[in-house]
């Protein structure tokens, strides 16, 4: 059985008197510790489908089972402790909290556990160290460049030990080294810690790193 | 106690946003504290007046004055056991500023009635045996640095306004009850009869009966007595003349929260633009926390705290502000607010009343952050 299993999923907006569909009947598995990536036109609902996976948004129609858990099924407060037990999810533009420093962010999905403070500060730390940046645990992001910022993003994505880790164009906003780096780090999170990552990308570099490339275009997911 | 840090840096986030906010509080709450401490205050001051000690004054106004006659049949009242009478003075002391309650009273009944008042024994029979002697409150003798044996001039725009009254002070009053105040100044009523040319009469009686439980008839028995003179009374225990004397200045109770309330929504207000504008600002970290696991009643629970905590602190400062600066300077409001005090009481109104202010400003940004669609706030800041 597939960690991650879609079923007959659609996702249809109404926007006005209008009704836009952004895909419908999608069927999709991914495997434990699979590296897939998700590329598509922009539009085509690559982020969307993120989303509903993430539990962030609602399907029109259409089953989402991640694990054991059935994502579709249940009320925004499983959905969030759900997603802070479950979810890693690292955004094209990093989204750190600006008032916080590195390690402080990376703190934040702990927080919603029942880890003491010492147990937390070990494990930031350690999720620091895997993305490089131990040294730079006390700096603000205005202090980082835009490749130290993804990195203390994929730190806490990674810190609370998610079942599967999202990544919505992670190298979208980044120059060609820095995107290497984070990349890198990725396919090492995914070779070395066997972290089950589904990445959407518009980078063909991005998706030469995955185990496997599906395409979403116009409705319909091929692989 | 984890979370209190996120609370912190979205406090701190616009320093000068949230220091003026705070500071706005503060002043807010230090002026319903004062405002409401005003109203304690005129509340103990009516709480002073004896149920067994009544006042018969005219029955017009205050203003009016008695002749001194009417003590001759007072004292016959069934149920009167002694009488004495007051007059205002209005005496100025340097300056209009310097103000202070003073009166010329009949002394040696007067000071029988007043057990509040503990005078030395020899300063007492000092200041019975000398015309020209004044009795004073121990906050008065200490406002101006007086001494005993010392001479001060009083000048009194009601009573021979071209001359200048001089006062020896031979006694200090210390108060049973702070309620009763310790800055008022007595003197002879003879005193201020002869400096009138005789054309002082008393302001107002005061009579002590044997049981409170006789105040209505008394009180029947002497207006009935006066009602076609051509000085008709009104007879009423001194707690309610206190009363009386508390409503001249108007409803105070009644301005005093009207000014309080008016205060609270004009803050309430202020605090909430100030959340909001926080509010709209962080809608898309908002949408992150969501992402990381946050659930809508966290999220909820930390802007109130937010909301709260700078309303609590702006709390803290303007009720504890007014506490320390009442108490510490001893304030009495010229003499008219005697034991002028920020009670525990109004203190705790005051910083529950902030903690309202809190949670009410901060009810609509708590509220938006928990209901923030997160997939469509992602894709508008994405």
């Amino acid at each position: 059985m597939a960690l991650l299993e879609i079923r007959n999923l659609s996702k249809v907006y109404q926007r006005d008197s209008q009704m836009i569909t952004v895909f419908e009947g999608i069927d999709l598995d991914i495997e434990a510790g699979e590296f897939l990536v998700l590329m598509g036109p922009s539009g085509s609902g690559k982020t969307t489908l993120l989303n509903l996976v993430a539990g962030l948004d609602k399907p029109s129609a259409g089953t989402i089972s991640v694990g054991a858990a059935e994502v579709t099924e249940m009320s925004p407060r499983q959905l969030a402790a759900w997603r802070s037990r479950h979810v890693g999810f690292i955004f094209q533009l990093y989204n750190l909290l600006p008032v916080l420093t590195a390690y402080q962010n990376v703190e934040l999905p702990l927080l919603l556990t029942h880890l003491s403070k010492s147990e937390r500060r070990e494990h930031v730390m350690t999720a620091l160290e895997v993305v490089g940046l131990s040294d730079r645990a006390d700096h603000y992001p205005r202090q980082l460049s835009g490749g130290e910022e993804q990195r203390v993003a994929i730190a806490r994505a990674i810190v609370s030990d998610p079942t599967v880790i999202l990544a919505d164009e992670p190298t979208g906003d980044l120059d060609a080294k820095s995107a290497d780096e984070v990349l890198t780090l990725m396919q090492r999170l995914n070779g070395e810690f066997n972290k089950t990552i589904l990445l959407v990308t518009h980078d063909q570099r991005a998706a030469e790193r995955g185990h496997a490339v599906m395409h979403l275009d116009k409705g319909v997911l091929t692989g | 106690m984890k979370y209190a840090r996120l609370v912190w840096v979205n406090m701190t986030r616009n320093k000068r946003r949230t220091v003026l906010t705070t500071l706005s509080v503060a002043a807010a709450l230090f002026l319903f504290v004062s405002l409401r401490s005003v109203n304690t205050t005129l509340a103990d001051a009516r709480e002073v007046g004896s149920e067994s000690r009544m006042v018969t004054r005219h029955a017009i106004s205050i203003v009016f004055y008695l002749p001194e006659s009417y003590y001759q049949w007072l004292v016959t009242v069934p149920g009167v056991r002694s009488v004495s009478w007051a007059d205002w003075f209005n005496g100025i002391y340097r300056d209009p500023r310097d103000f202070f309650p003073n009166f010329a009273v009949e002394a040696e009944s007067y000071l029988a009635m007043y057990p509040e008042m503990v005078i030395p024994e020899d300063q007492k029979r000092a200041f019975l045996d000398e015309r020209t002697a004044a009795l004073v409150g121990s906050g008065l003798m200490e406002r101006f640095g007086w001494t005993v044996g010392q001479t001060i001039q009083l000048r009194s725009p009601i009573w021979a306004p071209d001359r200048e009254w001089p006062f020896t002070i031979r006694a200090v009053y210390t108060p049973t009850n702070p309620s009763f105040g310790d800055a008022l100044f007595f003197f002879h009523y003879d005193y201020l009869y002869e400096g009138t040319s005789r054309r002082a009469q008393p302001g107002w009686y005061v009579l002590e009966i044997e049981d409170p439980a006789l105040a209505a008839a008394v009180a029947e028995t002497i207006d009935e007595h006066y009602r076609n003179s051509q000085a008709a009374t009104k007879t009423e225990t001194e707690r309610a003349f206190q009363t009386g004397i508390v409503t001249m200045y108007g409803n105070v109770g009644f301005l005093m929260n009207a000014i309080g309330l008016a205060v609270f929504f004009a803050i309430l207000l202020l605090a909430a633009n100030t959340m909001m504008m926080a509010g709209r600002e962080r809608t898309s970290e908002v949408a992150v926390l969501k992402t990381l696991g946050y659930s809508d009643r966290l999220l909820f629970a930390l802007v109130l705290a937010e909301a709260a905590s700078i309303t609590l602190i702006g709390g803290l400062l303007g009720v504890f502000g007014a506490k320390l600066a009442f108490e510490g300077t001893g304030f009495q409001g010229l003499g008219l607010l005697p034991n002028f005090q920020v009670k525990w009481a109004t203190a705790t109104a005051g910083m529950a009343i902030a903690l309202c202010l809190g949670l009410a400003s901060g009810i609509v940004p708590a509220w938006q952050a928990a209901r923030l669609p997160v997939a469509e706030t992602l894709r508008r800041v994405g």
